[in-house]
C-alpha cells in the first residue's frame, strides 16, 4: 500500500477549473517531485491533500485511512506536515521558541499551562537546530534571519512533530544557489523517516533530490514516473518548450 | 549578533582592517544588545501597584470610592484582554459575563439572603464561565475555525439579547434592575463602600493578574502566541486551535464573572446596562487604550479612561464626551498597540516563555565578552 494516495481530484473555483481529476501516489520514504508550468495546479493538489482546501470530488487517502474530510489538525495528527509556499515563520518568536511550539503541538494541557514541555524538549529543540543549522540563532527572533535561513526553519518546525509525510511547497524559493544546495543536503536524512512531497520550480533541484516525478498540466496529471522516465517522456518536453 | 559580528570582523580583516569600523558596528550593536536586555515590563508593573497601594492614603473617601470602581473594572478589562490581546476572540459580549454574574449574586442577596464573600465571589464566578462555556462552545467549537466577524457578531448578539431579556423580565427589575443589594459580608463584618473594600479588590486583582501572567508566560501562552500570529499555521501543527480559544475564552469569563459579582455589591445595584453592549463596547476601549496583549496594558487603559472621563465630565459638562471620543481615536489611529506601546519594544511585548535553558546562557554570555571590542 502506498502511503499517499489521492485519486480523481477535482477542484473548482466558481467557474475555474483548477484540478480536473488529478492523481498523487506516494510510497514510503518516497522523495516525490510535483512539477508541471504555471496554473498547473501544482499549489492546488498540495493544499486539497494538506486540507487547507477540500476537493469539489476526488479521494485522499493515507496510511489506509481516507483523510478527505479531515480538518489540517486531524492530517497533522495522523502524521502529516506542511510547509506554506509563503514563509510563516512567527517573527517575533526566537528560532527557540518557533521549534518548540511545533513540537509541543501534541501536548496535553497541563504539560502545557505549567511548561513541562520547555525542559522535556530541550534536547529535541536544539537537536532541530543543530540539524538545520541555526543552533548558534537559537535566542535571536526569526524575523533577524536571512530569507534562506527562515525557510530552514520552516522546515525544521514542518518535520519537528516526527511527521510520516512532508508536503513542500517551493522549499527553496527566493534562495541563492548556495543556499539551494544546502537546502538539497538538509533534505536527504530525514528520508530514513518521512516520505517527501515537493512542489518546486527549480528542475535541476527537482532531479537531484526526487525519486519519481508527477507532471501536471492544466489540472490533469500528463505523466508519472521515475525521473528517467520523464526525462525521456516526449508530452512533458514539449509543455516545457511552449513554455520557453 | 556575535557571530554575524565576527564575520564582520574577519571580513574587514581580510581587507586590512579598518578598526574605526569595527568598533563602529560593535558599538552598535552592543546599544543593540543594551535595548534588548532591558526589562521595561517590571518596572511599569511595579509602578502601577505602589501607585495602586498608596492611593486611598492620598485620595479623598470620595475619590477612593471611585478609585475601588475603576480597579473592578481593571479585572473586568483583564477578562476581555486576556479573550482578544492573548488569543485573538473578538468578544464584542463579554458585559454578558460581567453582568450575569452581577445579576446572579444580586438575586442571592435579595432571595436568599446569601452575602457571605467566600460563597458570593465564586458563585459569580462560576455564572461567567458557565455562560462563557455556552456561549464559546456554540460560537468556537466547530469543526472549522469560526471567523472573527461569526464570533464578534455572535457575541454582540448574546450581549444585546441578554440586555432586552433583563429590561423586559419583572423577576429581574426589569428597567430598573436589582436596587439596594445588601453589603458583602464575611462573618459578622459588612464590606461597604471605602478603603477595606478597595484594597479586597486591589488583592483580588493582583492575584488575578499574577495568575494571568503565569498563564501568558507559559507554553500554553507560547500557543496562543502562535495562534494569534497564524491560527491557519498552528492547525497544521496539530493544536486543537478551537479548543485553546474555548479555553482562553472560559477563562475570560469566569474572570469577567468575578468583577461583576464585585462590581454588584460595590454599586449595591444591578440595572441592564451591565449586561448590555455598552458596557461591552466601553472594556473594548479600555483595552485597545491601554495596549492589548499586554495584561498591564489593560489596568492602565482603565484607569486611564476612567480617570479622563471622571476629569473631563467635572471640568467640561457639556462636551466631555465628544473630548474622550476623539482622545481615543486618536490613541487608537496613531497608537493602535495602546500607550503602553509608547514605553514597551514588540520584542517584549510578545514576551518570553520561560527562562533560557541552563548552558545556552553561559556561551553567550562568553561569546558576547569574546566579541565585546
Amino acid at each position: 500500500m502506498p502511503l499517499l494516495e489521492a485519486a480523481g481530484i477535482q477542484k473548482i473555483f466558481g467557474k475555474l477549473t483548477a484540478l480536473d481529476g488529478a492523481a498523487l501516489t506516494v510510497g514510503e520514504n518516497e522523495f516525490h517531485g510535483l512539477i508541471g508550468p504555471n496554473g498547473s495546479g501544482k499549489s492546488t493538489l498540495m493544499k486539497c491533500i494538506a486540507g487547507a482546501e477540500v476537493p469539489t470530488q476526488g479521494k485522499v487517502s493515507f496510511i489506509n485511512t481516507d483523510i478527505t474530510a479531515f480538518t489540517p489538525t486531524e492530517r497533522a495528527r495522523a502524521g502529516m506536515s506542511l510547509k506554506f509556499q509563503i514563509t510563516s515563520v512567527l517573527p517575533t518568536l526566537t528560532l527557540y521558541d518557533n521549534i518548540l511550539l511545533a513540537l509541543q503541538a501534541q501536548s496535553s494541557l497541563f504539560d502545557l499551562v505549567f511548561s513541562r514541555t520547555r525542559g522535556a524538549l530541550h534536547d529535541q529543540v536544539m537537536t532541530m537546530l543543530t540539524q538545520f543549522r541555526l543552533a548558534d540563532r537559537a535566542f535571536d527572533a526569526a524575523a533577524a534571519l536571512s530569507h534562506g535561513q527562515q525557510q530552514w526553519l520552516e522546515i525544521a518546525m514542518a518535520l519537528a512533530g516526527k511527521p510520516k509525510l512532508l508536503l513542500l511547497d517551493e522549499p527553496t524559493g527566493g534562495m541563492s544557489l548556495e543556499e539551494r544546495r544546502v537546502t538539497g543536503e538538509l533534505l536527504q536524512p530525514i528520508k530514513k523517516h518521512c516520505s517527501l512531497v515537493i512542489v518546486e520550480h527549480d528542475l535541476d533541484f527537482i532531479r537531484d533530490i526526487c525519486d519519481r516525478l508527477t507532471v501536471l498540466d492544466q489540472g490533469k496529471v500528463l505523466a508519472s514516473g521515475t525521473v528517467s522516465e520523464i526525462q525521456a517522456n516526449k508530452s512533458v518536453q514539449e509543455i516545457y518548450l511552449r513554455r520557453a | 549578533m556575535p557571530k554575524s559580528m565576527s564575520v564582520v570582523r574577519e571580513a574587514i580583516a581580510g581587507d586590512e582592517a579598518d578598526d574605526a569600523m569595527v568598533e563602529r558596528v560593535a558599538a552598535g550593536q552592543a546599544k543593540e544588545q543594551v535595548k534588548a536586555g532591558r526589562k521595561v515590563l517590571p518596572i511599569v508593573e511595579g509602578v502601577v501597584l505602589v501607585a495602586a497601594l498608596l492611593a486611598p492614603l492620598v485620595l479623598q473617601d470620595y475619590l477612593t470610592v471611585f478609585a475601588t470602581r475603576v480597579i473592578i473594572l481593571a479585572l473586568f478589562a483583564l477578562s476581555f484582554d486576556l479573550v482578544w490581546g492573548y488569543a485573538g476572540i473578538m468578544s464584542f459580549g463579554q458585559a454578558l459575563f460581567f453582568g450575569s454574574a452581577g445579576y446572579g449574586v444580586a438575586l442571592l442577596a435579595r432571595d436568599l439572603d446569601i452575602t457571605n464573600i467566600f460563597l458570593v465571589l465564586p458563585a459569580g464566578t462560576l455564572i461567567g464561565l458557565t455562560f462563557a462555556l455556552l456561549l464559546g462552545g456554540f460560537l468556537l467549537l466547530g469543526r472549522h475555525p469560526s471567523s472573527v466577524i461569526f464570533v464578534s457578531l455572535g457575541t454582540l448578539t448574546g450581549s444585546y439579547a441578554a440586555d432586552r431579556l433583563a429590561r423586559g423580565w419583572y423577576y429581574l427589575g426589569g428597567q430598573n434592575g436589582i436596587p439596594s443589594i445588601a453589603p458583602m459580608s464575611l462573618g459578622g463584618y459588612e464590606f461597604t463602600e471605602g478603603p477595606a473594600f478597595y484594597y479586597l479588590v486591589l488583592g483580588i486583582l493582583v492575584v488575578v493578574y499574577l495568575l494571568c501572567r503565569f498563564l501568558v508566560r507559559s507554553q500554553f501562552g507560547l500557543a496562543l502566541a502562535g495562534l494569534r500570529e497564524n491560527e491557519q499555521r498552528i492547525a497544521f501543527f496539530g493544536y486543537k486551535a478551537q479548543h485553546l480559544k474555548a479555553i482562553i475564552f472560559a477563562i475570560g469569563g469566569a474572570i469577567a464573572g468575578l468583577a461583576g459579582s464585585l462590581y454588584a455589591f460595590h454599586e449595591g445595584f444591578v440595572w441592564p446596562n451591565m449586561v448590555g453592549v455598552v458596557v461591552s463596547t466601553q472594556v473594548v476601549l479600555y483595552v485597545l487604550f491601554g495596549g492589548s496583549g499586554t495584561l498591564i496594558g489593560a489596568v492602565i487603559g482603565t484607569v486611564i479612561v476612567e480617570g479622563v472621563s471622571f476629569w473631563l465630565s467635572d471640568n467640561y459638562r457639556d462636551i466631555w464626551p465628544i473630548i474622550l471620543g476623539l482622545l481615543l481615536l486618536l490613541v487608537i489611529l496613531f497608537r493602535p498597540l495602546g500607550l503602553i506601546s509608547f514605553v514597551l519594544g514588540e520584542r517584549e511585548r510578545v514576551g518570553s516563555f520561560g527562562a533560557r535553558p541552563k548552558g545556552t546562557e553561559k556561551e553567550t554570555e562568553k561569546e558576547k565578552r569574546n566579541a565585546a571590542p
